[in-house]
Parts: C-alpha cells; sequence; structure tokens
C-alpha cells in the first residue's frame, strides 16, 4: 500500500509525515508524531477526547483523514501552553480541582479555548451546550463547567 | 515515641481539609500524562482479538494454521496456551476468584458464552495484518440456544450454561446442574411476625437493567516477555499487584517475574480490577519474543469487559402506623454474565443496612446468563437492592403522609444498631446527612407544573485490606512517597496532604508517586472506597515512624537523649534546656550520612476498621407529560466523609457518583437482540449523562469521623452512585402521581406508563 | 486506498466513477464506516476543493449552501440564520460542536439516514439541491433524493454540489424539532420540520410540514392545505395536523424506539414545532 506525503502545521511547527489513506489524523498524531495528549475512547467522534483545532475549527481528529490535514494549521493539547507558563484555563481546571482521572481532560481544555475564543462570555447553558460533546464519566460536569465559567470570567478582567 | 495510632480528630489541622493543586494536575492538563495505550516500545507488536459472534456455542475447532502463515504474524495464542484450573476459590487480596472461570473469560475453551467472548489473538506487525490474520482463523461452532435475562435462566428448561453448576446455599444441594450459582441469606428477627404486626404493608417488584462503568479509556497494556522468563506489564489498572496476580497464575510466571506498572488510568470504576487484555498480551509476547501493546475498541469495551449486574428485586416492607419499620424482607435476582460472581452478596447486605431494622431478610441469587461475565461497580449490587427498598419507603411514606426525611429519621441506623448482615454499628452519619438534607434550603424550594421531588439514602460498607506504602527524606529536605494503590481520582493529593500535616512541612515539598509492583508489597487495589483510608492509613503510619527517626537523628546531633527531643511544625525541638533550639528536617536530612545513612520509613498492613459511608441525596425532576422525557431541574447530594482530606475531590466524587446514578436511571441500559448481540456497543446508544443533561451538583460534606482513621477518613467514592436510582425514581413517581418501578426511565417507558399505568 | 482532491465538479465526477469510490466531505458517518470496517472504499474522493461547495451566497431568488459547508459554519451565519431559523436549529442539532464542525448538508443528505436532522427541516423549507454529474448538473427537491435507508437517486458519478432555499415569504417562518433520549448527542427517535406563511389577517398561506424518523424516508405530509390553509390555525386543525403526523407513521421498532412511541411523538412534535413556526410568521 503506498503512502500519501503530507506537509502540516501542529502547534506552529511544520511537521511532514507520510501516512496510509485510511489512517485518521488521530493516529496520526498519536502514532507517527508522538502526541498521545489527544487521546482515542471511541474513535467514533462520540466522547470528543480527541478534540483538537483545524483551521481554526473544533473538530475530532478521529474524524478527520490524516491526509486530510495536508496543508492545514492543527492546535492540539501539547500547544496549549506557552513555554513554562499554563495557559489560564489549564491553571483554573487545576486550581478548582475539574478533573479527576484526566483522560477527557485534554480535548475539554481543547474544546474550551475555542469556546471562549468564540464566546467571550458564556452562560452556563451555553458552556454545557458547547462541551456536550466532550464525555466526562467522572466529574459530574459541575467542577468542569464552573471552571470554565470562572477563567471566562479571569480572562474577560485580564 | 509518637503513638502510631494517635488520631488528629481533635487536633486543629493547617493542610487537611483544605484544597491545593494536585501533584499529578500539570501533567494531566497538558497532555504529557501517560495512560494506558499512550506508551510504545521499539520493536513493538500489534495485538488484536477475536471474539466469539455467537451468545452460546460449542467450540468444535479452532484451525490457525491459515493465519499463521500470513507475513507479518508473530504469534496466535488460543485456549491451548493457556494451562487450566480446576474449580476452587482462590484469594487475590480481598477478591475470591474461580481461576477456572478467569482463564475461560480470558480466552474460551469450550464453548463461547457471550458475544465478544474471546477466542484467539494474535500479534502482528501492523494493525492491518493482525486484522486480516483474524479473518483467516477458522472456527467451527455448534450453535446452542441462549438465555439473556435471570427469569427465563431460572426456568428448568432454560439452557444451561456450565453442566457442572450446582446451586451452592440451599437444602439439600440439588443434584441437578442448573444457572442459579448461589443463594444467600442475610439478616434476623422473624419477618413473618413483623409482616402480621404491621399496619401497612407495601410489596413490590422492580427490574434494572445491566449497566457499564462507561470509563472513558478503553482497556489498553504493553507487555514485554524477554527470553530469560522476565515479563514487564504496563497496563490501566486499578490495581498493579492485583494483575501481577491474575497473570502470574494463568501464564504459569512466578509473582518476581512480572513486573506491573500501572499507567495513568481513564477511569474505572470497578471495571478496571479484573483481567482481560493483559494475560494475552503477555502470552503473545512470550510466544512471539517481541513487545505487544493492546487495546480494544470502544465496542469491544461494550461486548466484553465486565459490565455490572441487570436485576429483578422484590421488596415487601411493613411499618406501624407511626411509620416504624417492623419488618423488610427482600429477594434479589441478579445477572452475573457467563460466569457466576454477580454482586447480590453485598447488595443482599446493605439493602436494609441505611436502618435499624427489627425483623428483616434479604435474600440474593447469583444467575448465569449469556452476558459478559460481570465486573465490580461503584458499590457493586448496592444501587440495585437499595433502590427498591428506597423506592418502597417512599410509597408508604406517601400512604402514611408522612414527609420522607421523616421516615427515614424514625428509622435511621445509629451507632449501636445491628446491622442486617451481622455487625453492630460505629458511628456513622444517617442521622446526620438526613437532618442535613431536610435543613438545606433545596428541601423547601417550590417546584414547578410537571415537577416533582425525591429522596432517597444509601448505604456503603467501604473496605480497608493490604496496603504498603514508603517514604523517603531525600538529602535536601523534600520528602518522597511511593504508593501502591493507582491514583484515579486525586489519591496522590491526599495522601501528599497527610504527610504534609504530619511532618509539618509544604505539600510541595512532597513527591507522591505511585510505585510498581517491584517497589512495594502486596497493595490490593484501589477499590471498595480504600486508597483514602487505607493508603492514608499506611502514609500517616510510616511519616510517624520517620519522624521519629529524624527525632532520633537530631538527638544524635545535640548529643541527648531521644526523650529530650520533639516534633513540631517540621522542626525537631529540643525540650529541655535553657534557649529553645530547634533544627529543621533539611537540616536534619542534609547531615543523615554522619547519623547513619538516608532515612526512610515503610508501614505495610492489612487494614481494617472502615467506616460505613451515608447519603442522602435531594432530585426535583420535570416530566413532559407528551414525550415522557424526564430533565433533571435541581440536584443535591449529601454525603458523610468521615473526614474530608481533599474536600473538593471528595465533591467531585459526589457529584460524579449521582452523576451515574442519573445516567443508570435515565437512559442508560444493554439491549440485546434476540440473537444475544448488543445492539448499543457505542456512547451514541449507550447514552451516558452529557454535560448539558445535567445541573450543577450541589453537595453538602458531613462529617462524622471514623474513630478507626487518624483523621477520621470513611472513603466516600461509591455511597454516591446509590441514592440518585431511588431518588429519581420517586421524584419521577411524585411528579405524576403513577409509582414507577422499572429503570431507566427512559422516555419510552415513562410515555408507555403515563399511557397505560 | 486511494485519495484524491479533485479541483473541479467534472473532476470529481470522474473519480466518482471509478470502482468502489466514495465522497467524502465532512467524513462524520464516512470516517466510522471506514474504522468500523462497514465499508471498504477503493478510492475517497475528497470533494471539497469543488468551486462552491463550501460557500454560503444570498441572491435575490434566496440562499445558496455549498453542500460541503461545515454546520457550524451555516449555524454562524447571522442573516441565514434569521431567514431560515428551523434549517439552522436542525443544523446545529447534528451532533456535537466538533461533529457540526465538519459534518455537511449534502452528507447529511446523502447518508440517506432517516433520522437525519437537517433533512425534514430542508424538505419543510421547499429546499432544492444542485446535483453535479458528468456531463451536467440537475437541480431536485430534496424530497426527491432518499429512496429508502441507504439509497438514494444519485448515479453513479453524481454528487450534490449544493443547496437552494427560497427567499423566505413575507410573514412565514420555519421551525425544527426533535425528540432525543438526551439533551444532546443523539441520533433522533422522531424529528419535525415545519415551515409555514400567514396572511396579513393571520389565515394560513401555506403550510409544509416534513417528519423524519418515522418511516424508512423522511415524510412529507399531504393534505395540510385543506386542513389549514385559508383558516386560522384553531385547535381542531391541530388535532388533525396530529392525526395527519400519526398516520404517516410506519415505523420501525428498534434500540432508539418502539412503533408505538415514535407514532405519539410524531404528532406531539408537528403540532409543537407548527407552534413554534406559526409565532415566528407572526413576528414574535
Amino acid at each position: 500500500m503506498s503512502k500519501t506525503h503530507v506537509s502540516t502545521c501542529i502547534n506552529g511547527d511544520t511537521h511532514e509525515f507520510l501516512c496510509d489513506t485510511q489512517n485518521t489524523l488521530l493516529d496520526v498524531l498519536r502514532h507517527e508524531l508522538d502526541l498521545t495528549g489527544s487521546k482515542e475512547g471511541c474513535a467514533t467522534g462520540d466522547c470528543g477526547a480527541c478534540s483538537v483545532m483545524l483551521d481554526d475549527r473544533l473538530v475530532c481528529a478521529c474524524l478527520v483523514l490524516g491526509v486530510e490535514a495536508d496543508g492545514k494549521e492543527i492546535e492540539t493539547i501539547e500547544g496549549m501552553s506557552s513555554g513554562s507558563e499554563l495557559h489560564p484555563i489549564q491553571q483554573k481546571f487545576i486550581d478548582l480541582a475539574a478533573l479527576q482521572c484526566g483522560i477527557c481532560t485534554p480535548g475539554v481544555l481543547v474544546a474550551t479555548k475555542a469556546l471562549l475564543t468564540k464566546n467571550k462570555n458564556p452562560s452556563e447553558e451555553e458552556v454545557r451546550f458547547w462541551l456536550a460533546g466532550n464525555l466526562c464519566r467522572c466529574t459530574g460536569y459541575d467542577k468542569i463547567v464552573r471552571a470554565v465559567l470562572e477563567v471566562a470570567a479571569d480572562m474577560r478582567n485580564a | 515515641m509518637n503513638d502510631m495510632t494517635q488520631n488528629n480528630l481533635e487536633r486543629a489541622l493547617k493542610i487537611v481539609g483544605t484544597r491545593p493543586p494536585r501533584p499529578d494536575g500539570v501533567d494531566k492538563v497538558t497532555g504529557r500524562a501517560l495512560f494506558g495505550s499512550d506508551k510504545s516500545l521499539p520493536n513493538m507488536l500489534v495485538g488484536r482479538v477475536l471474539r466469539s459472534p455467537y451468545a452460546h456455542a460449542k467450540i468444535i475447532s479452532i484451525d490457525t494454521s491459515k493465519a499463521e502463515v500470513l507475513n507479518g504474524v508473530k504469534s496466535i495464542v488460543t485456549c491451548a496456551d493457556f494451562e487450566d484450573f480446576p474449580s476452587e476459590f482462590v484469594p487475590n487480596g480481598e477478591m475470591i476468584v474461580n481461576l477456572k472461570d478467569i482463564t475461560r473469560n480470558i480466552m474460551a475453551r469450550e464453548k463461547v458464552l457471550y458475544v465478544g467472548h474471546t477466542v484467539a489473538a494474535v500479534a502482528a506487525t501492523s494493525e492491518d495484518i493482525a486484522e486480516k490474520a483474524l479473518g483467516l482463523i477458522d472456527i467451527k461452532y455448534e450453535v446452542l440456544p441462549h438465555v439473556l435475562e435471570v427469569e427465563d435462566a431460572e426456568k428448568p428448561d432454560a439452557p444451561v450454561l456450565h453442566e457442572d453448576m450446582m446451586t451452592i446455599g440451599i437444602e439439600p444441594s440439588p443434584k441437578k446442574a442448573s444457572n442459579v450459582a448461589k443463594r444467600v441469606e442475610f439478616g434476623f428477627g422473624d419477618v413473618e411476625k413483623g409482616f402480621a404486626e404491621a399496619d401497612l404493608i407495601v410489596e413490590r417488584e422492580f427490574t434494572t437493567q445491566q449497566v457499564h462503568q462507561g470509563y472513558i479509556e478503553p482497556h489498553a497494556c504493553l507487555a514485554s516477555v524477554s527470553e530469560d522468563g522476565q515479563a514487564d506489564l504496563w497496563c490501566t489498572t486499578q490495581g498493579a499487584f492485583v494483575v501481577r496476580n491474575f497473570c502470574s497464575k494463568l501464564l504459569g510466571l512466578s509473582a518476581a517475574q512480572i513486573k506491573v506498572t500501572a499507567s495513568e488510568i481513564g477511569g474505572g470504576f470497578g471495571g478496571k480490577t479484573v483481567v482481560y487484555l493483559e494475560p494475552l498480551a503477555l502470552a503473545l509476547s512470550r510466544k512471539s519474543g517481541r513487545p505487544v501493546k493492546m487495546e480494544m475498541s470502544r465496542a469491544e469495551v461494550f461486548t466484553s469487559s465486565g459490565p455490572t449486574s441487570g436485576a429483578k428485586v422484590w421488596v415487601k416492607i411493613g411499618v406501624k402506623n407511626d411509620g416504624r419499620i417492623i419488618a423488610g424482607d427482600c429477594v434479589l435476582k441478579y445477572q452475573a454474565g457467563a460466569f457466576q460472581g454477580a454482586p447480590v452478596g453485598p447488595g443482599a447486605m446493605c439493602a436494609f443496612a441505611p436502618y435499624d431494622m427489627v425483623n428483616v431478610r434479604a435474600v440474593g441469587y447469583d444467575i448465569v446468563v449469556n452476558r459478559p461475565k460481570v465486573s465490580a461497580y461503584r458499590a457493586p449490587g448496592g444501587p440495585i437492592s437499595e433502590y427498591g427498598v428506597e423506592s418502597v419507603l417512599d410509597e408508604i411514606a406517601l400512604k402514611l403522609e408522612m414527609d420522607p426525611i421523616e421516615i427515614r429519621l424514625k428509622n435511621a441506623a445509629k451507632e449501636g444498631t445491628i446491622a442486617p448482615y451481622g455487625p453492630k454499628l460505629g458511628p456513622i452519619g444517617m442521622i446526620e446527612t438526613l437532618e442535613a438534607a431536610k435543613a438545606h434550603p433545596h428541601y423547601s424550594a417550590p417546584l414547578g407544573p410537571n415537577q416533582g421531588r425525591g429522596i432517597a439514602s444509601g448505604f456503603w460498607f467501604n473496605i480497608g485490606g493490604e496496603t504498603s506504602s514508603s517514604i523517603t527524606i531525600n538529602e535536601d529536605g523534600t520528602v518522597g512517597l511511593t504508593l501502591g494503590t493507582t491514583d484515579i481520582g486525586g489519591s496522590r493529593a491526599s495522601m501528599a496532604m497527610m504527610a504534609s500535616e504530619e511532618l509539618g512541612v509544604p505539600m510541595d515539598l512532597i513527591k507522591p508517586v505511585i510505585g510498581d509492583t517491584n517497589s512495594l508489597g502486596f497493595n490490593f487495589l484501589t477499590g471498595g472506597s480504600r486508597a483514602t483510608f487505607s493508603t492514608g492509613m499506611t502514609v500517616v503510619r510510616s511519616t510517624r515512624e520517620a519522624i521519629e527517626e529524624l527525632k532520633k537523628r537530631a538527638a544524635l546531633l545535640w548529643e541527648v537523649d531521644l526523650n529530650q527531643v520533639e516534633w513540631v511544625d517540621g522542626h525537631a525541638r529540643l525540650i529541655a534546656g535553657d534557649e529553645p533550639k530547634t533544627m529543621s528536617l533539611a537540616q536534619i536530612a542534609k547531615q543523615a550520612g554522619k547519623t547513619g545513612g538516608p532515612i526512610m520509613a515503610n508501614c505495610s498492613m492489612n487494614v481494617t476498621g472502615a467506616g460505613p459511608s451515608l447519603g442522602t441525596h435531594i432530585v426535583d425532576v420535570e416530566v413532559d407529560t407528551e414525550t415522557g422525557k424526564v430533565s433533571i431541574v435541581r440536584y443535591t447530594a449529601i454525603q458523610d466523609a468521615g473526614k474530608a482530606i481533599h474536600p473538593a475531590y471528595v465533591e467531585g466524587q459526589m457529584q460524579g457518583g449521582a452523576v451515574q446514578g442519573i445516567g443508570w436511571a435515565l437512559n442508560e441500559e444493554y439491549i440485546y437482540n434476540d440473537k444475544g448481540e448488543l445492539e448499543n456497543t457505542g456512547f451514541l446508544d449507550y447514552r451516558i449523562p452529557v454535560c448539558s443533561d445535567v445541573p450543577m451538583i450541589d453537595t453538602v460534606i458531613v462529617e462524622v469521623p471514623n474513630p478507626n482513621h487518624p483523621y477520621g477518613v470513611r472513603g466516600v467514592g461509591e455511597t454516591p452512585i446509590i441514592p440518585p436510582l431511588a431518588a429519581i425514581s420517586n421524584a419521577v413517581s411524585r411528579a405524576t402521581n403513577i409509582r414507577f418501578n422499572e429503570l431507566p426511565l427512559s422516555p419510552p417507558k415513562v410515555l408507555a406508563k403515563l399511557m397505560h399505568g | 486506498m486511494e485519495y484524491v482532491t479533485p479541483q473541479s465538479a467534472s473532476e470529481a465526477s470522474q473519480a466518482l466513477l471509478q470502482e468502489g469510490a466514495f465522497a467524502l466531505a465532512g467524513g462524520t458517518d464516512l470516517l466510522v464506516k471506514l474504522k468500523t470496517r462497514f465499508v471498504s472504499p477503493s478510492i475517497v474522493v475528497d470533494i471539497k476543493r469543488v468551486p462552491k461547495i463550501m460557500t454560503i451566497e444570498q441572491s435575490a431568488e434566496g440562499w445558496w449552501i455549498g453542500a460541503a459547508t461545515p454546520c457550524a459554519e451555516i449555524v454562524e451565519h447571522d442573516s441565514l440564520s434569521k431567514d431560515w431559523s428551523g434549517i439552522v436549529e436542525a443544523l446545529s442539532l447534528i451532533g456535537s460542536t466538533q461533529i457540526q464542525g465538519r459534518a455537511t448538508l449534502g452528507g447529511n443528505l446523502c447518508n440517506a439516514s432517516p433520522a437525519a436532522d437537517s433533512v425534514p427541516a430542508l424538505i419543510a423549507a421547499g429546499a432544492t439541491c444542485v446535483i453535479s454529474g458528468q456531463t451536467k448538473e440537475r437541480e431536485e427537491a430534496v424530497e426527491n433524493i432518499v429512496t429508502a435507508p441507504g439509497i438514494t437517486t444519485l448515479s453513479k458519478g453524481e454528487f450534490i454540489i449544493g443547496f437552494k432555499l427560497p427567499k423566505p415569504k413575507l410573514r412565514s417562518g420555519d421551525a425544527y424539532l426533535r425528540l432525543i433520549p438526551r439533551s444532546e448527542m443523539d441520533i433522533a427517535v422522531v424529528g419535525a420540520g415545519v415551515s409555514l406563511s400567514v396572511t396579513e389577517d393571520g389565515k394560513i398561506e401555506a403550510v409544509r410540514v416534513s417528519l423524519g424518523a418515522i418511516a424508512p424516508t423522511q415524510v412529507l405530509l399531504t393534505g395540510l392545505e385543506d386542513i389549514f390553509v385559508g383558516k386560522e390555525p384553531d385547535d381542531d386543525a391541530i388535532q388533525k395536523l396530529v392525526a395527519v403526523a400519526e398516520k404517516a407513521c410506519k415505523p420501525i421498532k428498534d434500540k432508539r424506539g418502539t412503533i408505538e412511541y415514535r407514532t405519539k411523538i410524531a404528532g406531539v412534535l408537528a403540532k409543537r414545532a407548527f407552534a413554534i413556526a406559526l409565532k415566528r410568521a407572526n413576528g414574535y
């Protein structure tokens, strides 16, 4: 089987890789590029643990072919902090105990950042519906929603 | 000498009870934390599993010859690669397991017993080749009739899963094999006499469906067995030592030959307490001489791991007119799945445990059916039996026109109550949580149209068990903790907090790590709400031992008797003498080399004295009477934690448990077709609650200290999944004035009941 | 498996003529089928680079929505949302935020699921789709595309390039409702799209109601003109709508709902969506 050459920009860096056409972007991130921060909980777009930004649009990496990433810009959880500084959303999740096991956390954080880029002052309902595609089985969502609302307020006031 | 068992219940605390950041927080928010499938090794193969398409069939033959010659296939294992065991119940920590069943569950032998049952596994150089190889394995089956429900499995003419299974616990012992593995009974008094004295009796039957823990991380492992038989296993598990023991027995390796390292774990809730892929990966690696990585797909998690039982529950309660329970009786029939081991024992034990009973009986049956073998799920068995009892109690309260909290207060178990399962209870918080519920503003808030408010309580035992941990005082004054129980929801934080409190040094100087199976003595798994309680106990004791050693070293340096030194706020202090003299932990540590070498301590014990945790939940629901859809409008969870070491993570357990319970009550269920195939093998149709399904989950932590723990810890993880089932059902019943006795309360079922009664 | 990215409609059509070719737009259905090995294409034709297939345009006649435009982009389009609230609501219900970042109208229709959320809303609105083939383009009403679960009237080599929505009439409104067991992330147990317009004196001028997940394909209800047109919609008319909706149901029993349940809900949702569309037409 022949592989396709793909050139992308991931978290600001150029990456080139060879990709089997049936491999998803999630397969490529995790297995080719060792970016294992994006998690596979279902591989069918139902859990959101592989949430990434594809040309500034929030998507499930498991529902994108690796070859489709050619020429695109991708942001993953690995690109969220800058240098030794956590992003305020990451810090807030730690401060408010908005994670337990942590498997959904990367996807939730990427989705939250996408929300707050689009809507700086979301209501609780808007947060809940935006994050409806990010399954969390540990927290009951309470502390996640509180963290998103609180960091949104912090970022507005910053 | 510090008293190892001295408790701190009266002491002012500086760290315990606060909300510091967790030590593994940064790794978890940056994607750095490595979970089960995040690790790879050079020269690694991919393992895949061939699973049964039939619910019940005899295996006539297995031919792997075509698959073996496929280029890229490196090893194939079937039941022929695993030793068989006689039927014998042996301990693995606190679990009693039957290796004959375990070896058949990880790899079918004579028969396949559920769709998804493993029949072979392949390791190959790529996922694609492994999948192709599975297609080349030729298995001949003789399909047998199957049975999925307990009421069918009990029938005399039902297909029998295990031809040698005679029901245990009935006299005389049956001569004919059946699907009923065992009967258990708990209780005391004379229920018939009690019912004869009752002013009101309510008797109801309930049905619950099979549900899954629904952890987001599928099972995954990476095994590497070298030519000299040394095995390295990385896997997502609630108990590395338990996995080691399972694998060593199943593969005929010694404990010393297997090192198990628990990865970060993406949820377990009881479902990651046994083995599925691990022995297969080890066997494939041993056969191929190369590392083998295996992961389950989401569909495999649903069809082939260990959900919990669906059940039939019959409950009868008799009360006096003042609401006092005079007799309680229940019969529980739980699905075990393909092999015995339904959690019907604990279900029967805790059914009436929140109450001070006069006459009580709880009978349980463990019944095998052609579904995956059940595993533990958060308070195994408890939610099902207590759902029945709490629903009947609600109906009684309505009939007596009594407040549902009042009737529970009237009957609440308290210190000194004899529990239905035998022991006399120590201090417990049933009354305190009920009083807190009554006082909560939620309880008196007005309800809107089509809304109803439900109340239910829950009891869970909690456990201790074999535990060990160690503490190291580093030469720069920092502290290492090595822990043997998987951190599934923040336990590294609570362990570091307890050590910090004891030592009197800041928490950020303490580094807790989860050790592999070579670094500590046996630890039973993270489960039974035992980690903060049991591991916490060993951390406190080993820390106190380290403090003793630190004092000794200070005494040496000061050339005084040990009894002249005390430990205060992270410093040794000379008691006698004219001027106060102190030496910090760091100063002592720096000189450890000249006072006798490195300072470390460990503690290993079989922890006893766990304290039951009681909870009461209040829920408001709104029912769309035209569609049957139930919405959760408001939710409050109240629970006795004994002592909350890190309150935010205690709240998190309460909130998470409540929402799992909401899922169980409203929409989660295994749906089988008539061929015995599971129809909802993904998160699209196995409907766990999503963020927009639930409101904020308000919490109230009640603290009735457990006298057996230095800080009063009880353990909190399991209790919160118990009350939601009945609380929601009671709320829906009150909103509609129709009693509901079947879960889940999904829209079609609710509407059917509204239309037809 | 081969992967191609045609730059024109005719190139795409050529590629789709090949044996085992599958069109890829948002991929939210195709990738799941690939992963579960439900399909194994020999060639995947990524149609997203075909001109006009990713655009939203307004003209005097109404709206053009490119067939491969992600739902999220459509939902963010303010003036389209004002004109066709019901359609946009339907799109905003498809899957999660993440799914909407990829899912498309063309894919939702061509996947040919009876439960597709956008389709009843499009049918109610009187939408048409433009189909590109090897030699020519053709335009077809949305209700004429799906004939059975998984089966469409598109010939080999044809694909949908975009949808046309008429300019909404004065005093008109549309709405889409669906019933799912949760609040999000489910497949519709029943979906109902309503589009209607009223006269100045509050009488119904025109009405279209389409139901999803109650039969092998979406159903456009018939006989509504007699019930509604030229009259004010009273309780009696609404009861008749409920009866027509229930009668149109030929559902299956499956893991998502019983026949009785689906039938009952079809009437309830038709009634509720009608009420919302009517409010919108009356300008509330």
